[in-house]
């Protein structure tokens, strides 16, 4: 009896567990079989990923605090495990004609994906500095050996291995942090730490905070601790990128908000002012770094810097309203990256892969359905209404206008019609030049991912209330 | 008979852009001819059903009409609805639209499905930023509007519209970002975005102030006031007629629009404090910009400073905030939608045959095509402001408004009369006048299609210059109400200042 009540205990945390007995699952058959099983296995690690997404779905709601308080299964746990699957499911998707294509296929690609996804669900459920570490470490392990998947090019294992030395260093940074935090407050409790910290914080907590904020701007790629985006951009393999700048980031920023809004209400004034310099070096430096790029990937690490930007303006704020423009803005986010990856993974001409943003010269030409997605992605990632990148923008820069953020917003706008400068010149080379040999035919699980993506940008404004409700939900559970 | 007629009229042209986009393939020539006719049925129909708008539309009541509210966003709502302000803008955009299409006939031939698209979306989003009655909507459309518009001067435009298309977006975006910060701020100042709650609402100075010129950077760049003008005859000049027709005749109305809809009534104590501002801008604009007019040899260039110089009317009579003042400012921007749509029309005729649009390539045009010198006469003299066309009253009343607030400012706007004859008729004598040159002996004089084209253009300046009762009567009582709020608010922001005192 008391053994059966265990099992149930354990009922909140089915989404890892059917991701963690997946991945070894997977790891069992690819070994077993060996490589002819890879393409198998790789598609059976998306499925993988949906049923962790339906178990998500059909559990009870409400909060579940598990494992003394170390693991927390909120609705703000919920919506963003939800969309942490999403981004790693459509980047997996996305990979599945690149490995093929590329002669790629390997088992160990698709379970490093489950791992990693894992530990990105365990770093949004995570309630203390431990869990927090833990989830984090799970996370980035295998997303270094993924960017060094490829292992006979000397960019991809350049990438891996300077997106490992790095992400050792801020890992070692976060836990320095961490160990200031509990050294002075006695408690590695998000909660507790709150309490601790209600009237204010001595240096050494401020230190230790500011340790802990490197970390997680390092995860999230925010100025000035982005370098190695553009480069790991570059070299990992086209899907893996899309999979960084889908998942990890969406995982990273939300422990990023609730352990900075759960266990340090008590100096907001403290971070905030770390948030507000840190969005702003984000977004203009995302603005004006990406204007000279050529080269697509390398383009797309320095919006995605910029987006970071922006989503850190409403963690800024502080406010319920901001955290839930956090949301929106990492939702729309993930469905603009993923459409986006798709076009890029379709760039193939004459059987090899091409990524200068040349080579999409009079796309709206060649092929027009395709140009006319990724013109609707593009307007939308500028922040141009009707789409839904629009909305993106104006949630978050709502809630920096009620929290009196009003530098912050002037200067973010700002930034934003210069981000839009570089988006529009793609724009003009789709539809303004004279086009250049077609691409080869998009593989039809490309199209999917795009035309989807595409419609939820298009169409998000028609009926926006599905995805604002459920974010205010989840921010509000936070406070 | 209780259908949205609102939302029908904005949306029927999307839905045309949707048929002509999924439905419209194969075949290329047949494709062509498809997506034209569709497009030219689908503002066709939209005209007439906004003229039974019109037909149902009580111009006693000063409160918005055909209203539709759904909820939407939470915290905005899908809220619609039109008053005498709005009306008259929602009938000139879906009355050029047909012609536009029409004068885009022969003169698009590459890529006509996409062309025929973009126009019937940006009809869409012109419709709606002047039936919008939530500021969160308005924006939407007011900013959506730049996405067909950067489009159609980019691909169908002429040999620098890259740069034109480029500069045109960031200069509008760059104003309208400022804009939306302020409607936030707004938006948490009133708890609402809905305009018809927040026109009786009374912001605190210092708000009023800030946001008064954050709407005032977006609408002086859309209008466009001097020295924020600079984008307008770049993109004049390299976007194919069509797109200039619907540059010049309406989105440059959204400034006016946007200054009677929001700045004026919304921040009165901040529109009489800054009105000095506004008035010396449009004194400039209308003084300095007609010289400048006077020195192009580009056709198109030296419409798009006149339209400079005609704005700066609008933006005097507008601030001056009068009933005189007001309505002239309305009504010219009526006037010169129609006006100066129909002159880059003019200009189209011309390019289309001899494809170039100096000035100095032209001369003697009547003595070949002699309906297409009466034409360019009428709109001519309607640009210099003759009594008897539509573009006297405009100016006309716009002026008296000034003038009995402020002497020196109207006077200095009168000698812009003087100049705009001076550029005017100086364009119509070189091009028009004089002896034929050699290269002009094959030009045809205008066909049927033109003709049709023209005559609803022609007939309607000398109408509303003889007759512009119609037009005033339906914003009569709209203006009305707004002064009434708008001296209200002043008397009262003075008695608090006394009373601080």
């Amino acid at each position: 009896m008391t053994q059966l009540l265990a099992l149930q205990d354990l009922l909140p945390l089915l989404p890892e567990l059917i991701l963690a007995c997946g991945a070894m699952l997977m790891l069992m058959i690819g070994a077993m079989i060996g490589e002819r099983s890879s393409a198998v296995v790789n598609g059976w690690c998306v499925v993988i990923l949906a049923l962790a997404a339906a178990a998500l779905l059909w559990l009870p709601r409400g909060p579940h605090v598990m494992f003394g308080g170390s693991f927390l299964v909120d609705e703000y746990a919920r919506f963003l495990k939800i969309l942490t699957l999403i981004g790693s499911g459509g980047a997996l998707l996305l990979s599945l004609d690149y490995l093929t294509l590329e002669k790629q296929q390997k088992f160990e690609y698709g379970t490093l994906f489950l791992l990693a996804t894992l530990g990105m669900l365990m770093l949004i459920s995570a309630s203390d500095l431990i869990a927090l570490y833990l989830g984090l470490e799970l996370m980035s392990l295998p997303l270094y050996v993924i960017a060094a998947s490829n292992r006979e090019n000397t960019r991809s294992t350049e990438a891996g291995l300077k997106y490992f030395v790095l992400g050792a260093l801020s890992s070692g940074m976060l836990l320095y942090g961490a160990s200031l935090i509990y050294g002075f407050t006695g408690t590695v409790n998000f909660t507790g730490i709150a309490k601790a910290t209600q009237s204010g914080a001595s240096i050494g907590l401020i230190f230790g905070l500011v340790f802990l904020f490197v970390g997680f701007c390092f995860k999230i790629s925010a100025v000035p601790f982005h370098m190695w985006t553009p480069d790991v951009y570059e070299g990992a393999p086209t899907p893996v990128t899309a999979f960084f700048a889908a998942a990890p980031k969406v995982a990273a920023i939300a422990i990023f908000a609730r352990a900075t809004v759960v266990a340090f209400p008590g100096i907001t004034h403290q971070w905030q002012q770390i948030v507000v310099f840190v969005s702003i070096a984000s977004m203009v430096l995302g603005a004006f770094a990406a204007i000279g790029q050529r080269n697509i990937k390398r383009l797309m690490a320095y919006s995605s810097i910029g987006h970071m930007g922006y989503a850190l303006v409403g963690l800024a704020a502080g406010t319920p309203e901001g955290v839930q423009g956090v949301l929106v803005y990492m939702s729309i986010y993930v469905a603009m990256t993923l459409g986006t990856f798709a076009v890029i993974l379709s760039m193939r001409r004459d059987g090899k892969f091409v990524e200068n943003i040349g080579d999409l010269a009079g796309l709206a030409r060649t092929h027009p359905t395709m140009a006319f997605f990724l013109g609707v992605l593009l307007f939308s990632l500028a922040g141009i209404p009707p789409l839904a990148g629009f909305f993106a923008k104006f949630y978050v820069f709502l809630a920096a206008i009620k929290a009196g953020l009003f530098t912050l917003a002037v200067i973010g706008v700002l930034s934003s019609v210069v981000g839009a400068y570089y988006y529009l010149a793609i724009v003009k080379i789709m539809y303004f030049d004279e086009p250049v040999k077609g691409f080869e035919p998009m593989p039809i699980l490309l199209r999917l991912v795009l035309g989807v993506s595409g419609l939820v940008n298009i169409l998000f404004f028609v009926y926006p209330a599905p995805l604002l409700g459920a974010a205010t939900v989840a921010a509000k559970s936070l406070f | 008979m209780n259908w949205p007629i609102l939302s029908v009229v904005t949306f029927l042209p999307l839905l045309g852009a949707l048929l002509v986009a999924l439905f419209v393939r194969g075949n290329e020539r047949w494709a062509r001819g498809t997506a034209r006719w569709i497009a030219l049925w689908a503002t066709l129909v939209t005209f007439a059903i906004s003229l039974v708008m019109v037909w149902r539309f009580d111009g006693g009541s000063p409160e918005f009409q055909f209203v539709e509210k759904h909820n939407w966003l939470g915290i905005a709502s899908y809220h619609m609805g039109v008053d005498g302000i709005s009306l008259p803008f929602v009938i000139l955009t879906t009355a050029l639209m047909p012609i536009c299409i029409l004068a885009s006939w022969t003169a698009i031939q590459t890529r006509v499905k996409e062309y025929m698209i973009a126009f019937l979306v940006l009809e869409t989003l012109m419709v709606g930023t002047f039936s919008a009655l939530d500021l969160v909507l308005f924006y939407l459309f007011f900013e959506g509007g730049l996405i067909p518009m950067f489009l159609i001067i980019g691909i169908w435009g002429g040999s620098r519209r890259v740069y034109a298309s480029f500069k045109f977006f960031l200069y509008t975006l760059l104003g309208s970002v400022l804009m939306l910060l302020a409607i936030m701020a707004m938006y948490w100042q009133a708890g609402t975005t809905d305009i018809a709650v927040l026109l009786r609402h009374g912001f605190p100075i210092g708000l009023q102030k800030w946001a008064w010129f954050a709407f005032f950077a977006s609408f002086a760049v859309k209008m466009p006031m001097w020295p924020v003008h600079t984008w307008l005859p770049d993109a004049h000049v390299e976007a194919p007629t069509a797109g200039s027709v619907i540059l010049a005749a309406i989105l440059l109305k959204m400034g006016g629009y946007g200054f009677l809809r929001f700045s004026l009534p919304m921040f009165p104590a901040a529109s009489h404090e800054f009105a000095p501002l506004i008035f010396t801008l449009s004194v400039v604009a209308i003084i300095y910009t007609s010289l400048v007019a006077l020195m192009q040899e580009d056709v198109k260039k030296l419409i798009a400073y006149s339209s400079v110089a005609h704005m700066g009317f609008v933006t005097m009579g507008i601030f001056a905030a009068t009933t005189q003042g007001v309505a002239g400012g309305i009504f010219q921007m009526i006037s010169h939608g129609i006006v100066s749509g129909a002159l880059f029309l003019c200009v189209g005729v011309v390019y289309d045959r001899m494809h170039t649009r100096e000035i100095a390539a032209y001369g003697g045009l009547v003595n070949r095509m002699p309906l297409y010198a009466f034409v360019f006469m009428v709109f001519t003299l309607a640009n210099v402001g003759l009594p008897g066309t539509s573009g006297f009253i405009g100016e006309f009343l716009s002026l008296i408004g000034t003038f009995k607030v402020n002497i020196p400012v109207a006077t200095l706007a009168t000698f812009g009369v003087i100049l705009s004859a001076a550029y005017a008729l100086w364009l119509y004598r070189k091009m028009i006048l004089g002896t034929l040159k050699p290269s002009l002996e094959g030009i045809r004089d205008i066909g049927w299609r033109e003709c049709v084209i023209f005559a609803p253009l022609v007939v309607l300046t000398i109408l509303f210059g003889v007759a512009p009762k119609p037009v005033l009567d339906m914003s009569a009582a709209s203006v009305a109400q707004l002064l009434e709020n708008y001296n209200h608010a002043i008397a009262a922001a003075k008695t608090a200042a006394l009373l601080a005192q």
